[in-house]
């Protein structure tokens, strides 16, 4: 499809939000600054937005290098430190950090590593569904009529459910597994992005700029491309990032209820259910796993509102 | 207002269809046959096609559509093939359960969210404001079945106030309400609440600010209205969407029911859910699945009409 191209070329055209427009540079005569620069701009003196990216690439680039930087095994299992508190409470060691879980393998180690899986499962999902459903969105606002009917009312009846039944029915009927996780994943994300998508472009498509620009005979890709991709890019990116953190807490929650990857891969959710049997004994142990996605999640949020407001968009 | 009810009533039929069409082709989704987990290794071709005769399982998909649309109307949704009872029975038993949870849910996180939402929304960039925003957020990024284990850490290990676990005392699932009962619903409740008192505080806290930001609120406060009634005006205008975000939290509240009745063995649909994936019981999946989205369909039809009651200036 012609929208990977199209989104990666527009970012620097046509009409901007008002309240970016009027920045001080252009009142003292300089050149205007580009839209995504001045988003830029707004974030960086956005300290909420700092420290979230910051601790989100912290945790990616802990799950890009885990090799290198997990201490122990992820899978190296040891029945004599089973359930080592962590270093902070009585009887925790240095050697593991975090504590061990009921196997004994080392918790920090596997949550390094589970940020791999955990952070693929959420990330890619919502990728593949920005793909197909602004796409579908656009097809269904651009050319209207039944096109948009057929595709919006399926739409419609994917909303009626909610979305984390849908994705556990869909992983449940399949059998579970990764790939299936991946797939309901995406399949409960297209809706709301061809939704916004469509609205958007239903409302572009009848301004007096887009009519004047199809008078002079510019080409349907032409239009989409510079007219209705540069106002649906903004408000669409600020919803996938706010599904990002939804993703995780899905994605987890799949992998929680042993639909995800199976056992003894390590993943967030899994670590979480696998502890739960040690909620007595190891309470703190039991708990950890679900810090690092609440850390995730929260950093996700906070800079999905940053972006949001820096952007100036409403949803 | 009468013909847009009408309309609106009407539009939710295509809706359930759309839904049941879904439900059924879930059986179909799967690795196999929806009869895999009920036969033996080694049953010999004859009996396949017995059991599937049986099932209604040989004729084309449309047909078999139809067959199971007609009998789930009149409330029969094929029987378990775990244990062999209805299907429908089943699920009833155990929604009763998981609506307690929901409605419960749901009453906490209105109260508190339309409560952090105004007070924060009277004074955006307050101090009050950014605390409560900052509660918000991290309300909203809490997962359901991890708050529910801190909670469970907290109050049933830790402190030893509240049962961990199940909905009686003496291990039936029967609801009575007392003390004892009572005392069950309240770890479950408040795990299950807590995404949607932050989304609901931080679209109420949204909508009232933004109301705040009109004109007629200066001319009422120019006519020298006390404040506390200048509030009930903004609050007014804002409760049209305040509604319509509520109803959706249905969503949340019934998809989290899954992962937090997991956590406290909650007699409901989310353990009956988890039970079916377990054991391939296809049916109850679907029919569980087909139950719980229903009443997500009924509940946002009343939030969208109410919403028109309330805001007139909707009208789509």
């Amino acid at each position: 499809m012609n929208t990977t191209q199209a989104t990666a070329s527009t970012p620097h055209v046509s009409p901007k939000p008002m309240s970016l427009m009027a920045d001080d540079s252009q009142l003292l005569g300089k050149p205007p600054k580009g839209y995504w620069r001045n988003v830029g701009g707004h974030l960086k003196h956005d300290k909420v937005a700092l420290v979230a990216s910051g601790l989100l690439l912290l945790i990616a680039l802990a799950a890009i290098f885990a090799p290198w930087i997990a201490p122990h095994d992820p899978y190296e299992t040891n029945m004599l430190d089973r359930l080592t508190p962590p270093v902070w409470m009585e009887q925790g060691s240095s050697e593991y950090l975090l504590g061990t879980d009921e196997l004994g393998r080392d918790i920090l180690t596997r949550l390094i590593y589970g940020g791999r899986v955990t952070l693929m499962m959420s990330m890619v999902p919502v990728g593949l569904a920005l793909l197909i459903g602004s796409t579908l969105g656009l097809v269904a606002g651009y050319v209207g009529g039944r096109v948009n009917m057929l595709i919006m009312r399926v739409t419609d009846v994917f909303y009626a459910f909610p979305s984390i039944l849908l994705a556990v029915a869909i992983s449940g009927a399949m059998g579970g597994g990764i790939v299936t996780a991946l797939f309901s994943l995406t399949l409960i994300f297209i809706p709301p992005l061809a939704r916004i998508t469509e609205s958007i472009t239903t409302k572009i498509r009848n301004e007096d700029y887009v009519q004047a620009a199809r008078a002079t005979g510019a080409s349907v890709f032409t239009i989409i491309r510079v007219h209705v991709l540069s106002n649906v890019l903004g408000p669409v990116l600020i919803y996938a990032s706010s599904l990002l953190s939804v993703g995780i807490v899905v994605a987890s929650g799949l992998s929680f209820l042993g639909l995800g990857v199976s056992p003894p891969i390590a993943d967030w959710g899994l670590m979480l259910n696998a502890l739960r049997e040690a909620i007595y004994v190891a309470p703190t142990n039991a708990a950890l796993p679900g810090v690092i996605i609440f850390i995730t999640c929260m950093s996700f949020n906070l800079l999905s509102d940053s972006l949001r407001s820096a952007m100036d968009v409403r949803l | 207002m009468f013909l847009y009810i009408v309309r609106r009533v009407l539009y939710t039929i295509p809706i359930t269809l759309g839904v049941t069409l879904i439900c059924f082709l879930l059986v179909h989704l799967g690795p196999g046959d929806p009869l895999n987990a009920l036969l033996p290794e080694d049953a010999s071709q004859a009996s396949i096609d017995r059991m599937k005769a049986e099932y209604g399982l040989d004729k084309p998909l449309p047909v078999q559509y139809v067959i199971w649309l007609g009998n789930a109307l009149s409330g029969d949704l094929g029987n378990s093939i775990a244990n062999g009872r209805s299907v429908s029975a089943e699920v009833v038993s155990a929604l009763g359960n998981t609506l307690i949870l929901a409605f419960g849910g749901m009453l906490v996180s209105i109260t508190l969210g339309l409560m952090i939402g105004s007070i924060a929304g009277s004074r955006p960039g307050s101090l009050a404001d950014r605390i409560l925003t900052g509660v918000a957020v991290i309300g909203v990024s809490v997962p359901h079945y991890w708050a529910a284990i801190v909670l469970v850490v907290i109050f049933a290990v830790g402190l030893g106030w509240l049962p961990a676990m199940g909905m009686d005392p003496r291990g039936s699932s029967g609801f009575i309400f007392d003390w004892a009962h009572l005392k069950h619903l309240v770890l479950p409740i408040l795990a299950l609440s807590l995404i949607p008192t932050g989304i609901i505080a931080r679209s109420v806290r949204g909508a009232i600010s933004e109301t705040y930001g009109q004109d007629f609120v200066q001319t009422l406060r120019a006519k020298g209205l006390p404040e506390w009634q200048v509030f009930t005006h903004v609050a007014r205008n804002a409760c049209g969407s305040a509604v319509a975000v509520i109803g959706l939290q249905m969503a949340d509240l019934l998809g989290g029911s899954i992962l937090v009745e997991t956590v406290f063995v909650w007699p409901g649909t989310g353990q009956l859910l988890n039970n079916a994936i377990f054991m391939r019981d296809l049916p109850i999946l679907q029919g569980t699945i087909l139950i719980l989205a229903l009443i997500f369909v009924a509940t946002n039809l009343v939030a969208d009409i109410l919403q028109t009651l309330l805001d007139p200036r909707i009208r789509r």
